[in-house]
């Protein structure tokens, strides 16, 4: 798939801008702080109703603006798809496929899809697990729409079993020797057991799925670099069925931890066990990524967990709407000559590659095509292959 | 910002659930502009509604007397209780006219979040009904959603020693739509709940 048209308006530094786009490398320049980032970031959004910058949506909006609308028009699979999303900080967004009747946002899921390398995505090496679950998760929504409901209902299972473990904490605190009504908790128990599995079966099966791509992205990026590999490590610990279990086994085993970490949660009146205190660990030559990578074989490293899930979303391609839109957005400047020839090599015949750097010269020869000027909010096409 | 009165009007219509500060406004000036007789009328709606209007001493059901229209009338089935989150959801089931059984209000469902445990809702009550055996079947109505389904299934264990049937109601596609417009998880639920079509 490609995208044709992207239109901002309140978005960022743009009141408005309209760029029309074609299929393969449309890179994009201009000096720094001039608004290229932003350009991509609203395609990112489009495609996962999340930004990969800022995890509210309040930065998105123009100041002074009450709210910012991004539409794209995208070509896939033989035929064009409308999407509008109407940015509304602090309230529901509003959604559009087609010009047609507002629907909710989910519903844009799956018609873009994108994979985007930032400058960021060092953190998938060197940041908190959190970001590594994040990028798990995010990848499974990409590949199948209907987990982002599985997602959130877990995320809202854990908030309200987190809030009970809170007030029966400070309750026994206030009371001490109290014996609190725990009679509820084991609905929640039961509830977080379900939803957690079923997430926790979909990121077994992905990283399964992952492994290989991972290890063979990281080879091309850097030769000789050892292998890379892909660990998911639960927090029930050895007791984590291997990948490929039914999620009616890892309730079951997720349901056991949580009953018997129960004292120490009513203790600190939180949820210690479940997918969101799970790993995924990262390894290059049989040691921990983290700590143990040096800069540039994890910024390899990173780059190869993106072109993994670019792959992986290119081979499972079950509507036929074609590879997803990759975005590489100022990647070229951090990499050393040798990495971006390699790198321009592998996604140079992608669908639709989309390309900011700060000078034309970063974007290397072999990725040829349409070239756009962005200075002062505008957008402007510059001479073709300068 | 208006001026006094005009901008307190302003405000507590504003509270209200589902009206906006738009909306709010609009409203405001529509009395404004409206027949003094007309806006008394609302007026004293409102005082009446709060004076009048009391729950339902069995089901927790607005009413006008002590007991509801529904639990006062003989020809409903005293052996089926519909457990309902708010008296809106037993208009709703009302509108099917396929029930005959009684019901009970429980205000609300459990949320942690929000500071609402089983002591908040009428549970106690609905024991005591269940508590002489004359009822034979519960049936959970609670919105299908993750809080209602916790209080469902909290319902159910409540209940289990009982020995009487308990029943939820089912969750699919919409009756006289596409399947093509049903959201996965809709659809999902649908098919967990398929059933066997005898013919």
């Amino acid at each position: 798939m490609h995208l044709t048209h992207l239109s901002l308006a309140d978005f960022r530094s743009y009141p408005r801008a309209e760029v029309s786009l074609g299929p393969g490398v449309v890179a994009f320049t201009g000096p720094n702080g001039q608004g290229k980032t932003n350009l991509v970031e609203a395609v990112g959004y489009l495609a996962a109703l999340g930004s990969h910058r800022v995890s509210g949506d309040a930065p998105l909006v123009r100041s002074g603006a009450e709210r910012a609308y991004v539409r794209g028009a995208v070509q896939g699979g033989g035929r064009s798809t409308l999407l509008e999303v109407e940015i509304n900080p602090g309230r529901a967004n509003r959604a559009r496929i087609n010009r047609g009747a507002p629907v909710r946002p989910r519903e844009l899921l799956g018609s873009l899809r994108t994979v985007l390398f930032a400058p960021e995505d060092l953190t998938l090496v060197k940041g908190d697990p959190g970001d590594r679950r994040r990028f798990l998760d995010e990848l499974l929504v990409a590949r199948a729409p209907r987990l982002a409901g599985v997602r959130q209902d877990y995320e809202r299972v854990l908030k309200q079993r987190n809030a009970l473990l809170r007030t029966v904490a400070m309750a026994r605190r206030a009371a001490r020797g109290a014996k609190p009504d725990l009679s509820t908790l084991d609905v929640w128990d039961a509830h977080l057991a379900r939803a957690g599995a079923e997430l926790t079966a979909r990121r077994l099966e992905l990283v399964a799925a992952l492994r290989p791509l991972v290890d063979a992205a990281y080879a091309r990026i850097a030769p000789g670099g050892g292998e890379a590999s892909l660990e998911y490590r639960g927090s029930v610990g050895a007791a984590l069925p291997a990948e490929g279990s039914e999620p009616a086994e890892l309730e079951a085993v997720l349901a056991a931890a949580l009953a018997e970490s129960r004292p120490q949660e009513v203790e600190r009146g939180v949820t210690l066990v479940g997918p969101h205190r799970d790993e995924l660990l990262l390894g290059l030559g049989g040691l921990p990524a983290k700590g143990y990578a040096s800069h540039g074989e994890s910024w390899s490293l990173a780059l190869a967990l993106r072109l993994a899930s670019y792959d992986l979303l290119r081979a499972d391609d079950g509507q036929g709407l074609g590879d997803p839109v990759l975005i590489l957005d100022d990647v070229f400047a951090e990499l050393d000559a040798r990495r971006r020839d390699r790198l321009a090599e592998l996604v140079a015949d992608g669908e639709q590659v989309l390309v900011t750097a700060a000078v034309p010269e970063d974007v290397p020869a072999a990725l040829s095509g349409a070239r756009f000027e962005v200075a002062d909010g505008a957008v402007r096409p510059s001479a073709v292959g300068s | 910002m208006y001026e006094g009165v005009v901008q307190d009007l302003i405000d507590e219509l504003g509270r209200l659930p589902g009206v906006g500060p738009k909306s709010a406004q609009r409203i405001a000036f529509h009395v404004l502009q409206a027949d003094p007789a007309d806006v008394r009328r609302l007026a004293a709606a409102l005082t009446e509604v709060k004076e009048k209007v009391r729950f339902c001493a069995v089901c927790g059901n607005v009413a006008q007397e002590e007991h509801c229209r529904i639990c006062a009338d003989p020809r409903r089935d005293a052996a089926v209780i519909c457990v309902v989150e708010e008296p809106k959801d037993v208009v709703a089931i009302e509108r099917t006219r396929e029930f005959r059984g009684r019901y009970h209000v429980l205000g609300g469902a459990i949320s942690p979040i929000e500071g609402v445990g089983p002591e908040d809702l009428r549970i106690r009550e609905l024991l005591a009904r269940l508590a002489d055996g004359a009822v034979t079947e519960l049936i959970l109505a609670t919105d299908p959603n993750l809080e209602g389904e916790a209080t469902a299934t909290y319902l159910a264990r409540m209940v289990k020693a009982m020995g009487l049937k308990v029943t939820r109601l089912a969750s699919g596609l919409p009756v006289g739509g596409d399947l093509e417009y049903a959201d996965e998880v809709t659809l999902g639920r649908a098919f967990e709940g398929r059933r066997l079509l005898d013919v």
